[in-house]
């Protein structure tokens, strides 16, 4: 039984790797083929070792899989978020067909400052006034 | 049965890791790449954990955390040296 269910999630692990690198490889930009591989390849990697503390069915093997998973699940959304936060700021270009992109003109890329929504607000009624 | 799953899963995970160097080959720009090895990594933690029960030793698992480890620092360490560096032509 415990066999079945290791091997159920062995393969459910993989898939969702198999989903992770069709993601990186078929996404248009950056920040899309980082959503296909922070997910998709930290649950799959996560099942995975899910499976091996399943089949050996010990409390060593069990601690050191929870440690794993853990340390998985709180340092992929750190490292994803720094990459896309350097990949924004180093500009890297977005997808054509994006509709908005909140952050475009308030990040300055000279003092490496980003302005607040009110202080973007008050600088474009600033260059209006100017224009009128 | 668990035989023919670690057989499968080592030929998705392959198959996988092979996607993942055609995009770090493709690029087109640093962070892209940086990406694609970060796959890279989550997916070798992945292959060690099939290994572990392939071999029935479950002592890989310290490999597989010490790989996770390493890849978290390499990632915060790309990511600082993109930051700091900007972007030139040479990706």
């Amino acid at each position: 039984m415990t066999e079945w269910i290791a091997a159920l999630l062995l393969l459910a692990g993989s898939l969702l790797m198999l989903l992770a690198a069709l993601g990186a490889l078929r996404m248009p930009d950056l920040l899309m083929r980082m959503h296909a591989t922070t997910k998709a390849g930290a649950l799959g990697s996560g099942l995975i070792m899910l499976a091996v503390a399943v089949y050996f069915a010990n409390a060593e093997v069990w601690a050191r899989v929870l440690a794993i998973i853990a340390f998985i699940m709180l340092t992929a959304p750190v490292a994803a978020h720094m990459i896309g936060r350097a990949g924004y700021f180093v500009g890297v270009p977005l997808w054509g067909r994006i509709l908005r992109d909140d952050l475009k003109d308030r990040y300055d890329p000279e003092h490496h400052t980003l302005d607040s929504p009110e202080e973007f607000a008050e600088k474009r009624q600033f260059e209006d006034r100017r224009h009128h | 049965m668990i035989s023919v799953a670690v057989w499968l899963a080592f030929a998705i995970l392959s198959l996988s890791l092979l996607l993942g160097i055609v995009r770090l080959l493709l690029g087109p720009t640093l962070p892209d790449r940086v990406v694609a090895l970060e796959l890279m990594a989550s997916l070798t933690v992945g292959f060690i954990g099939v290994h572990a029960i392939a071999s029935e030793r479950f002592a890989f698992l310290d490999v597989a955390m010490v790989l996770a480890l390493t890849a978290f620092l390499a990632a915060v360490g790309f990511a600082r040296f993109l930051e700091r560096r900007g972007m030139h032509s040479d990706d």
